[in-house]
């Protein structure tokens, strides 16, 4: 299949230990490389240890929850637990895995050797990790070495002005701040890094309209990640100023507004939601058609529906903001806005069915995630029109049917995206494949346990359930689902610890893969696994959208159907 | 145990409520039938294509697309999000467009870390964490327009059965209005997280009769009588720092920073839900508010025994 010689040394290949010269070369060689292969997969890692620990908080807060008037969790580290839990999330998990496998594919899918600027991406990765640990070093350092130590409690989108000095006085604050402002500057590194790359790198043949969707998602949020990180390291620093320098933006005991940081703070957090999200799709839009065994239905479509979700999703911030008082007109503008983005996103879901239909499917792993995330990701934005008719939003945002939509999204649609793909690009990494059994383990409890937390979620919002609240009353009636949502936690906690597992073992007993263990068709499985570091040696003909389809049947190539 | 009050959005008794309960029967509706059409395509196609092939080496046909069908699937979806916008803006005029009557009852409502000071500017009443508004029927509408505010933190308005949520912001003016079509207690709670004890941070509305409602009124404008027999614990009390931080109308504590306790009795709960207010919970809240609600920012009076016995024998006065 591939036209590289598997006898070329490959010096810099993903090697197990024992094959270098010790554990401190092999360190001193992943911390030094600048191979976006190498630091892809170090994002990826970064971003599952964080998973990990997000996902402990979020136990723990379900635990205090099980039952009205528990004391298991005290009020101050509730509020901790939700802050770190949705800044890890978002900044610590999401990013990282996102723009991780963007590092990781990107050059590969279009044929280049690496990213554009391999030291900045290196950067990168650097300053986030550092962001991640600044964000934890709160704990001891929060307020203060001599002090207790603290962690922030300020919630993942630090409302002013619960976050001037007057109200959260110590450090915590300034931790969160600082942590994220710096991650920021890594991910808008790596985001200006993908653009170059894309721009300029791709191999003779692949032009714009013949680049894998998943490229063009990478393309699209990295271009949207440029124009929303910058106002919020903004906001950030007006904030910053406030508390060291006594300036006042959003210091209201001084005159300066609460809402304009609401402003500030949801331009970058929605579209950062599709940020996340659309690479997800591009995740989708690689792995249906190969398990389908048939080409991606509406390839342009597609594309056109990835940028309009990047293009609206700039003028839909406010819908976070229904209640605040905005007035009839504003509130109507931002719901159709938001409303909106339910047709491009249709488009997809129609899409994908599409190329589904007519297929010889094959139930895999990654097409068992990606099946469930179609069926949960069509909830997710069910419920996301719900929220955009801005007079249901007034009863339902900030209670918990918000909750339950937003991790419908970024658990039920993005984290089943996640799974998929490192299932599916795993032997590719590796060289060797994921245990199917094991996998399929993973995907079943993962799918019943995500489902018996986060559907039972919904109801306590419709029946006046306010989020963020470390405990509550017996007699309201919201003990029974509030069990039921933490019965499915010990479900996923095994799911995931069957995936590590997964990930460990196969990684040295694993099934070897082969280049192209999945008969897949875009340019990455022309190259052995792990590839090369120089990534290709010879790169077959880019002459349509799937070149190793032409490769695979001379008699039938993609180019004249485009 | 207090009987179970859930503050369902669909169980609502208020004319906002009502609306909004209205629309969100639409919405589901419309989503519920997509979700079937959608999902019922998707189950179809997976376990018809499913099946294990005859031929499972010869691939499939390839079918790149067609215009006709993704133009169908775009612009379909845009009528029904065209329809759902014009809806969806007849309510939001609907319901903020209301203008006030000229008998409405005005509130305002203060916002504080962690409880409510409910104001009626035009009765001269100030009390805490508890609105009594009168019922609507329909010969005599009665609608109450409460103004929100905040002098700390962002809190949001939120009693579910009533209206819906409207945030109370610092250095903002915000406005809800309540038309309760039944007697009776309503609770809801902060909806924006305001820091230590936002989930202790309880509303209650009360919708009375007119009468009652008048009787209410006449009853929290006259100060408590003077009872001869707590003389020791109205002395500590405006000897002590009470009176820096509370209200006791007709004496001369007049601190603002804390709930006015000139009717402290006639309210049912202690620290916006933290306890039911009865003079055992008192007594514990003035020891250590911090036993009901770590945080509060009321603090711990050291009072001994003897001086606790007296302040709450008085407390319990202000009814």
């Amino acid at each position: 299949m591939s036209s590289v010689p598997t006898a070329v040394p490959a010096p810099h290949d993903i090697a197990p230990a024992s094959e270098s010269s010790g554990v401190l070369a092999t360190l001193h060689e992943w911390v030094v490389t600048v191979d976006h292969k190498r630091l892809g997969v170090m994002y990826v890692v970064t971003g599952l240890v964080f998973l990990v620990i997000g996902g402990l908080e979020a136990t723990l807060m379900r635990l205090q929850l099980t039952l009205p008037g528990l004391t298991f969790v005290p009020a101050e580290t509730f509020n901790r637990l939700f802050t770190l839990h949705g800044t890890t999330m978002v900044f610590l998990v999401g990013i990282p895995i996102i723009f991780g496998f963007g590092n990781y594919l990107v050059p590969l899918m279009i044929g280049a050797r690496d990213l554009a600027f391999p030291r900045l991406n290196a950067f990168g990765f650097w300053v986030l990790l550092f962001g991640g640990v600044l964000l934890y070093f709160s704990f001891i350092g929060g307020d203060g070495l001599y002090g207790a130590g603290s962690a922030p409690a300020v919630g993942w989108f630090a409302y002013a002005p619960l976050s001037e000095r007057a109200f959260t006085p110590g450090n915590a604050t300034d931790y969160w701040n600082l942590s994220i402002l710096i991650t920021g500057f890594g991910t808008v590194a790596t985001a200006i890094n993908l653009i170059a790359t894309i721009a300029t790198m791709r191999a003779p043949g692949m032009t714009l309209g013949r680049m894998p969707i998943y490229v063009w998602t990478m393309l699209t949020v990295s271009a949207m990640t440029l124009l929303i990180l910058p106002p919020l390291s903004a906001a950030q620093i007006m904030l910053l100023l406030d508390r060291f320098l006594g300036a006042h933006y959003f210091d209201t005991q001084a005159g300066g507004s609460a809402i304009i940081w609401q402003h500030f703070f949801w331009f970058f957090g929605h579209p950062e939601v599709y940020v996340l999200m659309v690479p997800g799709f591009g995740f989708v839009s690689e792995i249906i058609p190969v398990f389908s065994r048939k080409v991606i239905f509406g390839y342009a479509s597609l594309v056109a529906a990835t940028v309009a979700i990047g293009a609206v999703s700039f003028s839909t911030w406010a819908h976070h903001m229904f209640t605040v008082g905005m007035g009839g007109t504003l509130n109507s503008f931002f719901a159709a806005s938001t409303m909106l983005v339910a047709v491009p996103t249709g488009v997809k879901i129609f899409n994908w069915l599409g190329t589904l239909y007519g297929g010889k499917l094959r139930f895999r792993t990654p097409l068992l995630f990606c099946c469930a995330f179609l069926f949960q990701f069509l909830c997710a934005g069910l419920t996301g029109i719900m929220l955009a008719v801005a007079p249901f939003d007034w009863q339902l945002t900030d209670s918990y049917f918000v909750v339950a939509h937003f991790h419908f999204v970024l658990v039920g649609a993005l984290l089943f995206t996640i799974f998929a793909a490192l299932y599916y690009w795993f032997p590719k990494v590796t060289g060797r494949m994921l245990s199917e059994r094991l996998g399929r383990w993973h995907f079943w409890l993962f799918v019943i346990g995500f489902n018996v937390t986060f559907l039972t979620m919904h109801i306590p919002g419709f029946l006046g359930m306010p989020r963020r609240i470390y405990t509550y009353p017996a007699d309201r009636g919201w003990d029974l689902l509030n069990l039921v949502t933490t019965a499915g936690v010990p479900l996923q906690a095994v799911a995931v610890l069957i995936f590590a597992f997964n990930l460990v073992y196969s990684l040295r007993h694993g099934e070897v893969a082969g280049d192209n263990p999945w008969e897949a068709w875009t340019l990455e499985w022309a190259t052995s696994s792990p590839p090369p570091a120089y990534n290709f040696a010879t790169l077959p003909g880019v002459t349509s959208r799937r070149p190793l389809w032409d490769v695979q049947h001379p008699d039938d190539p993609d180019g004249p159907h485009e | 145990m207090t009987p179970v009050q859930t503050p369902s959005i669909f169980a609502p008794v208020s004319t906002p409520a009502f609306a909004i309960r209205e629309l969100s029967f639409f919405v589901l509706g419309l989503t519920a039938v997509i979700f079937v059409i959608v999902a019922g395509f998707a189950i179809y196609t997976l376990i018809r294509f499913g099946r294990r092939p005859a031929n499972p080496d010869l691939e499939p046909a390839q079918v790149y697309g067609s215009k006709q069908i993704e133009l169908a699937w775009t612009v379909v979806p845009f009528l029904i999000v065209v329809v759902l916008f014009l809806v969806t803006a007849r309510y939001v005029w609907g319901i903020e467009r209301r203008a006030q009557p000229p008998d409405a009852l005005e509130i305002t409502l203060v916002g504080n870390q962690w409880w409510w000071e409910v104001r009626y500017p035009k009765l001269g009443i100030v009390t805490a964490n508890e609105i009594h508004v009168p019922v609507s029927d329909a010969s005599t509408p009665a609608l109450t327009f409460i103004t929100l505010q905040s002098v700390d933190v962002a809190h949001s308005f939120w009693v579910p059965q009533l209206a819906g949520k409207m945030d109370v912001i610092p250095n903002k003016t915000n406005r809800v209005w309540i038309e309760p079509r039944r007697v009776g207690t309503y609770v809801g709670q902060c909806a924006e997280y305001c820091g230590l004890q936002h989930a202790l941070m309880l509303l209650v509305v009360v919708v009375h009769p007119k009468d009652e409602f008048q009787a209410w009124v006449a009853a929290q404008q006259t100060p408590p009588a003077e009872q001869g027999t707590v003389t020791a614990g109205r002395q500590l009390f405006s000897s002590l720092a009470c009176i820096n931080c509370h209200t006791v109308r007709g004496t001369r504590s007049n601190g603002v920073f804390g709930p006015d306790l000139t009717h402290l009795m006639s309210r049912s709960t202690l620290g916006a839900g933290a306890a039911r207010n009865t003079p055992e919970n008192l007594r514990a809240w003035v020891k250590d508010p911090g036993a009901f609600k770590t945080g509060a920012l009321m603090p711990a009076m050291k009072l001994d025994d003897t001086q606790l016995d007296q302040l709450v024998a008085y407390l319990v006065t202000l009814r």
